[in-house]
């Protein structure tokens, strides 16, 4: 296990972009609040991408909801860590359910960067060690671009769930989602194979 | 012989393929918990928080699985952010059923406090909400307010009066 400290500071949109290049199947991504789903978005819009446009916290249960439904299908939560740190308690829940076919990955720049930069409270906290500590136990940090694409590839071919924590540098989102919650609602629909319509869409 | 109430809602739950119910516990509704534990049809759990529950119940209806959340009156007061942002926002069928403490008999003041909190939060939320209190209005109120939050994509809270239920009451204060 790579501890916390002392990692390399990676670039969140670059990230986005290395994992929408690896998903060849169709699989779910729930983009958690402000500037993580902003950079989701940023790197191309799919109809399996779901942006969340408030409920804090709340990218990990979603995420969780799709992949119970569709066990079939990979589903990736991708959260800030201070909207985990809202709802540390999902990861016992995730851990006691164990789906086979859901990803965590916690974008961690210590900082509530979409008002302000403030600070989190979590200076002395390792993720990675709270998430093995709720029974996910084989959480770990990426240690730099390539070991964040060796880890995507293991979430992508082997059972779940999976935890990948990774430390990011400060720079802000490349552009803004567009702020139309029933329209992405009903595109995520549509990508998840749930909703059919006559509606060109 | 009369089916229960938790029966009713059992029943209900099946007929409109309601099966995914992430759960915070609470004592009234004890036997409509266990007997969804024992019904294989179901997927019942239990979450950390109220709020959780209603990402889950989001999630898996985007992708095809309907649900409910069950709690009490204080865990729903813990949700009118989510509620707003998620389901409201995004027209997402988030069932809620809410067992309701507080009220005709409370002996605990936070309840009762929290309680006053609860239906002022529904309405300023614009959400479909309905109170039982009667065993025979049951099945109807239960279906109808289910079938019609599917229908619209519109969430919905269905009330668990102690009226229907015989809630939680303890018939003195007990000093020690």
């Amino acid at each position: 296990m790579i501890a916390a400290h002392n990692l390399k500071r990676m670039y969140r949109f670059d990230l986005m972009q290395r994992l929408v290049a690896r998903l060849e199947h169709e699989e779910a991504v729930i983009g958690g609040i402000g500037n993580t789903n902003f950079d989701l978005w940023s790197a191309g819009h799919r109809p399996q991408n779901f942006y969340m446009l408030g409920s804090m916290g709340l990218a990990v249960p979603i995420a969780l909801g799709v992949a119970l439904a569709q066990p079939g299908r990979k589903v990736f939560a991708v959260e800030g860590d201070g909207s985990l740190l809202m709802q540390l308690g999902c990861l016992a829940t995730v851990a006691m359910l164990a789906p086979k076919n859901l990803a965590i990955l916690l974008m961690d720049n210590g900082m509530y960067q979409i008002t302000g930069g403030q600070g989190t409270p979590a200076t002395r906290a390792d993720y990675a060690a709270i998430a093995r500590g709720c029974g996910l136990a084989g959480a770990g940090w990426a240690a730099d671009e390539a070991d964040f694409e060796r880890q995507i590839g293991h979430c992508l071919t082997a059972d779940g769930p999976h935890f990948i924590a990774v430390k990011l540098d400060d720079q802000p989102p490349v552009s803004q989602t567009e702020r139309d919650p029933p329209q992405i609602r009903d595109r995520f629909m549509r990508g998840m194979g749930a909703k059919r319509s006559k509606l060109p869409g | 012989m009369e089916r229960a109430w938790h029966q009713i809602a059992l029943d209900v739950l099946k007929a409109n393929e309601v099966r995914l119910i992430p759960y915070v516990p609470d004592n009234v509704l004890k036997p409509l918990i266990a007997a969804l534990h024992a019904d294989p049809y179901f997927h019942a759990f239990t979450v950390a928080r109220e709020e959780e529950a209603v990402g889950i119940v989001a999630g898996a209806w985007m992708a095809g699985t309907k649900g409910m959340v069950l709690m009490q009156t204080s865990g729903f007061a813990t949700l009118a952010n989510v509620l707003a942002s998620l389901p409201c926002a995004f027209q997402i069928p988030v069932l809620l059923m809410v067992s309701e403490r507080g009220t005709m008999g409370e002996f605990n003041q936070g309840q009762a406090a929290v309680w006053r909190t609860m239906r002022p939060t529904l309405e300023a939320l614009a959400m479909e909400h309905h109170v039982i209190t009667r065993q025979d209005e049951c099945e109807f109120i239960m279906d109808r307010t289910i079938r019609q939050a599917h229908l619209t994509q519109l969430p919905a809270a269905l009330i668990l009066s102690p009226l229907l239920t015989g809630g939680k009451a303890v018939t003195r204060q007990v000093v020690a």
